[in-house]
């Protein structure tokens, strides 16, 4: 009787499809931004409101572009693997501190340290042109301040390694 | 030290566990009776370690032991004292201990009842409850340790997540998995009555209440969860088929068909192999549910914290337990005799019917759940399913079904004709359509088509529920006589109308409008005013501070109440959050919920009026009321005297229910 063996079969199917789904994030989206230029903004920078900062002033470098809050809790976790890229001196983090209340975001940096060769303040405007739908998001940037890779979420370790490291050093021997 | 001690008590319980899974099932199918009863000490033993095992939890969270890593991350020193208890439940390890817990106080119940059933199937059954528990407890201790320590210890937690701080929520999930959970049972006593080879009738009677039972508690689960999204969420939304509440949503579908279909089962001897197959799918879409949520496969809204390792642990658990389940299905179903027939129109007909429907319902759920996995498993692209795909394509199976749900009632068994049903229903028709057009006219203004079928097959249900008490009253000649199990029916399904109703009005008459308003400002809502009188932005909880509006509410000038909704953040985690301000009253909410300071003092203010909303979960308590009615009825608990009918089931026929 063949019949009693179909709900087996469906289910099988639906396992083949979990075991794919494992292996997928679901909250991986291609941002439509990647290959464009950065958005531009001009911000003040944390602790010294009278100094702004803008987006060209890095062109000619490779930039990291971190976007987080002393709010975000996935934030901490990632701060110990934005600290080691810092010592590395791989590439440089701008810190794009969202939302946030200075004398936090200040706190934060004094108790847990500083990755960022600079911290601007944004009150969501950045972000928005970012498309930043939640901290922590991270965006390589290269020399002509083209966007090339974002990365959704905590920045692990392995991510580093294997996604962003390679990224970076191909970009910086690129004119 | 108690940390210590808790998950040692669970290492003990996993080999309880292991206990209880083996020997039965093994002494059960070599004949040694021995064997066969060690099954309840196992299972007295296993729940007593997996309580302790639980107490010495929640006692980390009374007593503030940030050195437990759960703790710390799931509580703080400022959380009130009922939210460190819940909080015990709040994140995914605690949960985990919750289910099992659940599950272990389901196993020790039928333990303690199934004095009246034959030893051996009853030990089966006992058996493969402790397989499941074996499973879940071994992946708690290897993937989900609620007891890992944190050295050092933290000085203070990071808080529970504000979103569960909330009364509703502390009770939303052990009511939710009592009910899923209970599914287990059904699913127990399904797979010993396969591996007995007795899969005719009995095991369906023994079954029937247990299952009741675990659907009453998941139906009052997901309108608590609903009801919470509701008041807690801040628009005013009440269902949002997010994955998570459709994880939830599924197997209740498929267990609505289960009570149905085990009904003919225990009744007439028919649909053996589909309500064996309805009860191993009922509690796999449970299972499912706890890998969609846990694994990460899925975004939604209510993640927990998601982990590939424990989603490849629980695939890999959803396969060995649904896959032998089926496995033992494809092998025996075929063996069931050929059953007797049923005339095309007949209450066997009609459930039949509810039961292909609700299992459609139940498909729609899934197909639109899992849309997006599927397109990106095949490398489709990423897609979401919006609340609008469920919202057209759901009325479509359930639509017919509630309109049959009338006839069905009031239809006999083996042989019946529709006009006789037509005949004798035809003033509830005649009331409910008529009611139907004009009510929603008189009292609310234009409604659409589809508005107008919802409510006339709301009236329906409900008319042609309450008609055989009404004439059984008129009635004096002759002598009705309904059961308990006939009143639950009735109850069940007058919620089902109320329900519907619920649902009908709120969506097709809501009126919500988005606003801002300054201080003194008044605007006009469905006749009601509503007038922003101060704002206090120093209000402080023990845990959070807010910012609370005083709205004062009138009608025709005269002053009817004043609301306080309120903006809160919570010091830990620095989320803001909303707490609506709602007047409930059983025929409308009205419900204002603060918006962000716009400044020069104004501030977005979204008013709702919401009609009928209390209907929605005043349906399901009624449902769960009439599931609890049917179990009452006595014919559960005394012996069955009336033997039964199959030749087959001589064996168990002294059994007793």
């Amino acid at each position: 009787m063949w019949r009693f063996l179909i709900p087996m079969a469906l289910f099988a199917i639906l396992v083949w499809f979990f075991n794919q789904g494992l292996g997928l994030d679901p909250r991986k989206i291609p941002s439509p931004l990647i290959g464009k230029p950065a958005p531009e903004f001009s911000l003040p920078v944390l602790g010294e409101k009278d100094r702004m900062v803008a987006m060209s002033d890095f062109r000619g470098q490779v930039v990291l572009v971190n976007v987080w809050g002393s709010w975000c809790v996935a934030c901490r976790e990632e701060h110990q693997v934005l600290l080691g890229i810092a010592a590395s001196g791989a590439v440089p983090i701008i810190g794009l501190d969202w939302k946030d209340q200075d004398a936090d975001a200040e706190n934060w940096l004094r108790s847990l340290g500083n990755p960022y060769t600079v911290t601007l303040v944004d009150e969501g405007r950045a972000a928005i042109n970012f498309g930043v739908y939640g901290a922590p998001e991270s965006f390589l940037i290269d020399k002509q301040g083209i966007i090339i890779h974002k990365h959704t979420g905590p920045i692990t370790w392995e991510a580093w390694q294997q996604e962003i490291l390679p990224m970076v050093v191909k970009a910086k021997e690129a004119t | 030290m108690i940390p210590e001690l808790g998950q040692f008590a669970l290492i003990i319980a996993l080999c309880l566990s292991l206990v209880q899974a083996f020997f039965p099932l093994a002494g059960a199918w070599t004949g040694n009776r021995t064997w066969v009863r060690l099954a309840w000490p196992a299972v007295s033993g296993q729940t007593v370690f997996v309580l302790l095992s639980f107490g010495c939890l929640v006692w980390s969270f009374i007593q503030n032991d940030f050195s437990v890593l759960y703790v710390a991350s799931n509580s703080n020193s400022a959380l009130p004292f009922i939210y460190r208890i819940s909080a015990t439940w709040g994140a995914h390890e605690g949960s985990m201990l919750l289910w099992i817990l659940i599950l272990a106080a389901w196993s020790i119940s039928v333990a303690a009842l199934s004095k009246n059933l034959p030893e051996l199937f009853a030990a089966r059954v006992l058996g493969v409850l402790g397989l499941i528990s074996f499973g879940f407890l071994l992946f708690t201790l290897e993937t989900s340790n609620p007891f890992a320590r944190l050295i050092p210890a933290a000085l203070d937690g990071r808080d529970l997540n504000p979103l569960l701080q909330d009364p509703g929520l502390a009770i939303h999930p052990p009511m939710l998995y009592v009910g899923y959970v209970g599914f287990a049972v059904a699913f127990a006593f399904a797979i010993a009555a396969m591996l007995e080879g007795k899969m005719d009738t009995a095991w369906a009677r023994w079954a029937r209440p247990w299952t009741t039972v675990a659907w009453c508690f998941l139906t009052l689960g997901i309108a608590l969860g609903s009801w919470w999204a509701y008041y807690e969420l801040g628009w005013g939304g009440w269902w949002f088929w997010d994955p998570v509440e459709n994880a939830s949503f599924m197997p209740w579908l498929a267990g609505t068909a289960l009570i149905h279909s085990l009904a003919v089962t225990e009744k007439r001897g028919l649909f053996k192999s589909w309500t064996l197959l309805l009860a191993i799918t009922a509690f796999s879409l449970s299972l499912l549910g706890t890998f969609l949520v846990r694994s990460g496969v899925l975004v939604s809204v209510h993640a927990f914290a998601t982990d590939p390792e424990r989603g490849r642990f629980i695939l890999a658990f959803l396969v060995t337990v649904i896959g032998s389940a089926l496995g033992l299905y494809a092998w025996r179903a075929p063996l069931l005799k050929s059953e007797e027939g049923f005339g095309k129109v007949s209450r066997e007909t009609f459930l039949l019917a509810n039961n292909i429907l609700l299992v459609i319902a139940m498909l729609v759920v899934l197909l639109g759940t899992l849309f997006p996995l599927f397109m990106d498993a095949i490398g489709g692209g990423k897609y979401s399913v919006g609340p609008q795909y469920f919202a057209a394509v759901f009325v479509i199976p359930t639509l017919p079904m509630v309109l049959l749900m009338g006839l069905g009632m009031h239809s006999i068994w083996r042989r019946d004709n529709v006009s006789r049903i037509v005949k004798r229903l035809r003033v509830p028709m005649l009331i409910a359509v008529v009611l139907g057009i004009t009510l929603p006219w008189m009292i609310y203004g234009t409604p659409s088509i589809m508005t107008v079928v919802a409510i006339i097959a709301a009236l329906w249900v409900i008319g042609s529920s309450v008609f055989g008490p009404v004439m059984g009253l008129l009635d004096k000649t002759q002598k009705v006589r309904i059961t308990r199990s006939q009143w639950g029916m009735i109850v069940a399904h007058i919620g089902v109308g109320i329900f519907i109703l619920g649902v009908t009005v709120t969506e097709a008459y809501s009126v919500h409008r988005d606003q801002a308003l300054r201080l003194g400002d008044s605007v006009d809502v469905s006749g009601y005013t509503v007038t922003f009188e101060s704002i206090n932005k120093k209000v402080s909880g023990p845990n959070y501070k807010a910012t609370q509006a005083t709205m004062a509410v009138s009608r025709d000038g005269k002053s009817l109440m004043t609301l306080y909704p309120e903006k809160r953040t919570y010091l830990v985690q620095r989320n803001p959050m909303t707490e609506a301000g709602i007047d409930a009253r059983l025929h409308r909410d009205l419900y204002l919920a603060l918006g962000d300071e716009l400044g020069d003092n104004a501030w977005s203010v979204r008013f709702q009026y919401k009609p009928l909303v209390r209907f929605i979960w005043l349906g399901c308590i009624i449902m769960a009321l009439g599931g609890l009615i049917a179990v009452s009825d006595k014919r559960y608990r005394v012996a069955v005297t009336k033997t039964v009918k199959d030749s087959g089931q001589a064996a168990l026929a002294g059994g007793k229910s």
